[in-house]
């Protein structure tokens, strides 16, 4: 590796711009004519709307237009859609309920928009807001998901009755029954993953421009794929044809799955740009986002893990209730199904799995992927009852997960993964060694002297990146393909213009894909530009989220080097008078090998533009492309160790330390891959000991509508984290990377929970683990 | 409406405003600065953290009215010749940064708090310190390594988190 | 935030007058808890009058063992004055844990007790200290100040000057912030004068805001140790009970701090 190549800790090229206030963001995006909108919203969890009344509001200071859903309807644009097609277990289609981008008829949770206000200032449109009239008739309201399963509940969709979205399910459930009944030992545990909200500090925000001139849409937003919206937003809301509309995401303050969707603000935006003939911004507040961004995790299960008498894992059987609120978000679907049952292996060799999977409509803002995505739950239902397991046949928790380890490779499960690498025992070995786990005892004894309790807790997670292939997929159901794009194009003078369809919401792409093409051809990073969240400027791209723009992204950009590299081979060896198999690229030349012939890259790149002395019919200019769709999910595996410190008497958990050891297979920069999992972690022990949406279960009040009552973790909440990384390259992509985006967010909470209760002496504790449950727990423990 | 005049980031600058319109958003939008950002609606995240004659304060709790007369420093206002502040050299060194969001607070936090305790940084300190600031990306680990660091470049914390 | 127009008084005498001509006018001083709470609407006073330049209410005097701080001073300010940090630490250290630092830059002694937050924290020292508010017209006793959820005995326009108290022999403030917003789920001042008088004023638990604890009281004025708590029984019925905490919980917090707190003393 160079110092700017592949494997370096290279500061990031992106930050001087975030550092000196110039990041753009898409607030701080104008348009000359720019005003204001303001969304009405529903203050009921479920009613019918009999009126709206806009005729005040309209008169008010300010004011350019009060619209509806009815008139978004009579205009033609469309519902908000999933796409992912889960069937049921009886083959029946998803039961998708209609999602108007304005509810027209019925509002089904609070924060549902009816009616938006375009004004000069935000001050005046929220003033026009407030008087709009809608008369509700409030209709019954269920926000558990369990409940909104019984009978004589609220109905919320005429399309799925019951509140049933589907029943699914996964594996052989006649072998797991019959393991289970010849089990030595079966544990049982009911597992609740609490509700989260992604909270990207950067709040959602859009800026819609109708041009009437060119009849052409610009979107600004705040989104992690572009091209994916822009698909969508023609496609199916037919806000405009794909031609006739750009989306631009530029700096995109952090998205964490929560921006990877397409809300109702985007496409309302851009209507009602239109309709008014001015550009037109709306920017979320922070309450704004808790009602309306799409929440994550809210899964209810319940499991067995059966065990043979040497301890092995026999079989499991999952059942699981997911919440996806009162719509069904873009790829909510696939969240609770293929993300999560899938990876219900774990890192263990077991020979029968079975899972069961009711998605449910509520009353509440729609669930969507957040960062991990049906993999933390995997790992949270795995790795509590591998803990819990461990405490009930009496042996450590470490020796229990080392004698079902999988330990060759490939390896099927029985829940369609096909893991490729992986060395459970070294990330295993390496968290012990590096937690001291020896000295905990030690530990122990002395936070006990000081009237304190002292746990630790571990997780052994895996989990899938990637997202691909395509043809796997779409077989699954998936709307999209998941492969990745990318343009090499290489400008007169040799300094190099990338085109990812990746897109970085803090990722430091601009960077790591940069030092990737500097690596292969030997040229300066700052001779490199990453260009990326722009429809016109980039070809079509997939966006960036589970954790694949590494894997898949950058693998898109060595096929594309692939090709530059081949022709600008051709092109000095023809300038060189050498054989083409002698040409080796090095320190930002061709050279022929063993020689000191070499021709400068510079030169090359020159030579193919001037086109004056290129070999017999090539043509001129150094611009590949390529499109790569991965072989396989890559599999990045760890183990997380946990230790706490419980003060009895308040019920407060201090972690004392928390160490992380990652196989991410390749790393580009060290420095990015583990601020990744240092935010990942933090995230995880925020759900784990302080985050929760709560909603009020009889009027489907949102409760945790901001900082003041949803808890995010902050400085003083958290340690410094021990990171390391070892490494089994992935051998599906040309540069055997797996991911690193989620795995911190994946493996942490279990850890931390594994750790509370072994400090407390009670297995019973939810997430988060509040100082009152913890307090409320150490009265019933030991 | 309420007159404005203020020195920003050593400038003078006038205009006018809403009597409610917040400091952050005559920042903002009035004069076109724009790295200072609004993150929450209860003075919490910390995004909209600037200096206000001479101390840290969060814009998007301040009338931009009660601002008249006073000295401004912004996020754009830290930077001399081009030459970055230590504290934005150390979240670029440590990578204390990743989506960049609320970065522009967490410098200008990190001066303030450089400023009041100088040498007596620790990193249980600078956590403690930090309260008023929220992170999503870096769990913090960097950005408490890159205020420790600036601050013995700044002339010396007692040590450097690990 | 709605509409409403913005005043700067340079004299309480100045304040008065503007207040006095305004249809629904506000004292503003730091705005920590007033500006957050006009951006959600959920306060629209017609005119706001700024006190935060008004000269007669900064300033922090030590005279003897008497403290008095002008109401307009920083939280800061207290937190960090060495003055009152050698005869109350106490309240410096306080001080020091309200909001975050740069709200300390802003907020006030009497914005804060004027606004009575049951989840705030000059409150209970104001009460276990015994201090005197003092106002443009009158001098007003802690005990009959705080008289409910952000209600007290301040009449229509009255502005508070300065908080004034002769300094405990031991004091501590211990408090169990809510995790969220970081205000105190359960704060708890305990103040000890010489002649066995002790005083324990309870903040973040109380269903009536801030209040002072007989039992813990008795309790240590006849044992002024951690373990003259333990038997005291403390009634979860008239404590708060919300999202983070129930009322038993907090009752055993106010245990928890009070102990701490004697301890710390």
């Amino acid at each position: 590796m160079g110092v700017e190549g592949i494997g370096a800790p290279v500061a990031r090229k992106e930050d001087r711009r975030f550092l000196t206030g110039k990041g753009r963001y898409t607030d701080d995006m104008t348009a000359p004519g720019m005003k204001y909108a303001v969304f009405v919203r529903s203050p009921h969890a479920h009613a019918r709307i009999e009126r709206i009344d806009v005729t005040e509001a309209k008169t008010m200071p300010g004011v350019i237009d009060v619209l509806d859903g009815e008139q978004l309807l009579a205009d033609g644009i469309g519902n908000l859609i999933c796409g992912w097609m889960i069937h049921s277990k009886d083959g029946s289609p998803m039961r998708m309920g209609v999602w108007r981008p304005l509810a027209d008829k019925t509002v089904r949770y609070v924060g549902d928009a009816v009616a938006v206000v375009v004004a000069d200032s935000v001050a005046e449109a929220r003033d026009a807001a407030e008087a709009v009239i809608v008369d509700y008739d409030p209709l019954p309201v269920v926000t558990d998901p369990v409940q909104a399963l019984r009978d004589g509940q609220p109905q919320i969709h005429s399309e799925a009755p019951g509140n049933l979205i589907f029943d699914w399910e996964i594996g052989d459930a006649a072998a797991v029954d019959r393991a289970i009944a010849g089990a030595a030992h079966v544990t049982e545990l009911k597992v609740l993953n609490n509700r989260l909200s992604p909270n990207p500090m950067e709040p959602r925000a859009t800026l819609g421009i109708y041009d009437p001139g060119d009849d052409h849409y610009t979107c600004y937003t705040t989104s992690q794929n572009p091209h994916v919206a822009r698909l969508v937003m023609s496609a199916f809301y037919n806000v405009a044809p794909e031609n006739k509309l750009r989306v631009i995401a530029p700096d995109v303050g952090g998205g964490f799955g929560s921006k990877i969707y397409i809300y109702p603000e985007e496409i309302v935006c851009l209507w009602a740009s239109k309709r008014t003939g001015v550009p037109v911004k709306w920017t979320s507040d922070r309450t704004e986002a808790f009602l309306t961004d799409a929440h994550g995790r809210d899964h209810v299960s319940t499991v067995q893990m059966a065990f043979d008498a040497n301890h092995r894992i026999t079989a499991l059987k999952v059942d699981t209730i997911s919440n996806l609120g009162a719509y069904m978000s873009l790829f909510s679907s696939a969240v609770p199904t293929y993300l999560y049952a899938t990876l219900l292996s774990g890192q263990y060799d077991i020979p029968a799995i079975h899972a069961n999977v009711r998605t449910v409509y509520t009353n509440t803002a729609p669930v969507d992927a957040y960062r991990g995505a049906g993999r933390p739950e995997a790992t949270y239902l795995l790795e509590r009852t591998m803990e819990t397991a461990a405490r009930e046949l009496g042996i450590s928790p470490a020796e229990l997960r080392r004698i079902n380890f999988i330990r060759s490779f490939p390896h099927q499960t029985p829940v369609i993964m096909n893991y490729d690498a992986g060395d459970y025992d070294a990330s295993l070995n390496a968290a012990m060694a590096a937690a001291d786990v020896d000295g905990f005892a030690a530990r122990r004894a002395e936070s006990e002297r000081r009237g304190m309790r002292r746990g630790i807790g571990m997780s052994c997670y895996i989990e899938a990146c990637g997202i691909a292939p395509s043809a796997a997929v779409g077989s699954l159901g998936a709307g999209v393909g998941l492969w990745e794009s990318a343009e090499v194009r290489v400008n007169a003078v040799g300094t190099i213009e990338v085109m990812t369809g990746s897109h970085s919401h803090g990722q430091g792409h601009e960077t790591t894909f940069a030092q990737l093409v500097a690596d292969r051809l030997g040229v300066p990073i700052d001779s490199i530009n990453i260009v990326h969240g722009d429809t016109d400027k980039v070809q079509m791209g997939m966006g960036t989220y589970g954790s694949r723009s590494g894997a898949v992204g950058m693998s898109a950009i060595v096929k594309a080097l692939d090709k530059v590299e081949a022709k600008a081979k051709k092109i000095a060896a023809h300038i060189m008078e050498a054989d083409e198999s002698d040409i080796v690229v090095e320190d930002g030349a061709l050279k022929v090998a063993g020689t000191d012939k070499l021709v400068p890259w510079s030169q090359v790149a020159l030579a193919a533009y001037t086109a004056h002395n290129l070999p017999a019919g090539m043509e001129p200019g150094l611009k590949e492309g390529a499109f790569y769709d991965p072989a396989n999910f890559t599999f990045p595996a760890g183990c997380y160790i946990c230790e706490v410190e419980v003060d009895p008497e308040t019920g407060k958990t201090t972690i004392a330390q928390f160490v992380a050891a990652d196989d991410f297979g390749n790393i580009i920069n060290p420095m990015i891959v583990e601020g990744q999992v240092h935010g990942g972690i933090a995230q995880g022990i925020g759900q784990a000991l302080l985050e929760g949406v709560h909603y009020d279960p009889d009027s489907g009040q949102l409760l945790t509508a901001s900082y003041m009552d949803y808890a995010m973790p902050r400085a003083d909440d958290l340690p410094s984290f021990k990171v390391s990384t070892s490494n089994t390259p992935c051998p599906n992509n040309p540069l055997g990377i797996k991911g690193c985006g989620e795995a911190g967010a994946i493996g942490s909470p279990p850890a931390l929970i594994n750790a509370i209760t072994d400090a407390i002496g009670n297995n019973a504790l939810t997430m988060p683990a509040t100082p009152e449950k913890v307090w409320a727990a150490v009265q019933t423990g030991h | 409406m309420a007159k404005i005049t203020m020195t920003v980031n050593g400038r003078q600058v006038a205009g006018t405003c809403d009597d409610r319109t917040l400091l952050v958003h005559f920042i903002r939008e009035n004069l076109g600065l724009t790295g200072t950002h609004v993150g929450c609606d209860t003075t919490q995240c910390g995004t909209c953290v600037i200096l206000m004659d001479g101390q840290s304060v969060k814009s998007c709790s301040i009338l931009a009215a009660q601002a008249e007369g006073s000295a401004i420093t912004t996020i754009e206002g830290l930077a001399q010749q081009g030459e970055l502040h230590p504290v934005q050299a150390a979240f670029n060194a440590h990578h204390g940064l990743q989506c960049g969001f609320c970065t522009p607070g967490m410098v200008m936090t990190a001066v303030d708090m450089i400023r009041r305790h100088g040498g007596n940084l620790d990193e249980g300190r600078v956590r403690a310190e930090l309260e008023g600031n929220i992170c999503r990306c870096t769990g913090y680990h960097n950005i408490v390594k890159a205020i420790l660091a600036a601050a013995a470049a700044m002339g010396g914390a007692r040590q450097a988190a690990e | 935030m709605y509409e409403t127009n913005y005043h700067r008084a340079s004299s309480i005498d100045e304040a008065l007058k503007l207040m006095g001509s305004s249809a629904e006018g506000k004292y503003l001083s730091g705005g920590m808890t007033l500006i957050p709470t006009m951006k959600q609407r959920l306060a629209a006073p017609s005119d706001l009058i700024d006190l935060r330049h008004i000269a007669e209410m900064k300033g922090i005097a030590v005279d003897g063992r008497t403290v008095t701080i002008g109401a307009a001073s920083t939280h800061e300010e207290v937190a960090t004055s060495d003055r009152v940090k050698a005869v109350c630490p106490a309240l410096c250290a306080l001080a020091s844990h309200i909001g975050d630092p740069h709200v300390r830059h802003m907020g006030t002694v009497g914005g804060s007790v004027a606004n009575n937050d049951p989840a705030a924290d000059y409150p209970a020292a104001i009460l276990a200290l015994d201090a005197m508010v003092v106002t443009d017209r009158r001098e007003i006793k802690a005990g009959d100040f705080f008289t409910g959820l952000f209600e007290t005995a301040l009449s229509d326009g009255e502005i508070i000057i300065a908080i004034r108290f002769e300094a405990p022999e031991r004091a501590s403030y211990q408090k169990f912030a809510n995790p969220a917003s970081r205000y105190a789920m359960t704060g708890v001042f305990v103040a000890r004068r010489d002649a066995g008088d002790v005083r324990v004023a309870v903040t973040g638990a109380g269903s009536n805001g801030v209040f002072r604890h007989a039992g813990l009281e008795s309790a240590l004025a006849g044992n002024w140790s951690p373990d003259a708590v333990t038997n005291v029984m403390v009634d979860p019925s008239d404590l708060l009970s919300d999202l983070h905490a129930t009322a038993p919980y907090r009752a055993n917090l106010i245990k928890v701090m009070a102990r701490r707190a004697v301890a710390a003393a």
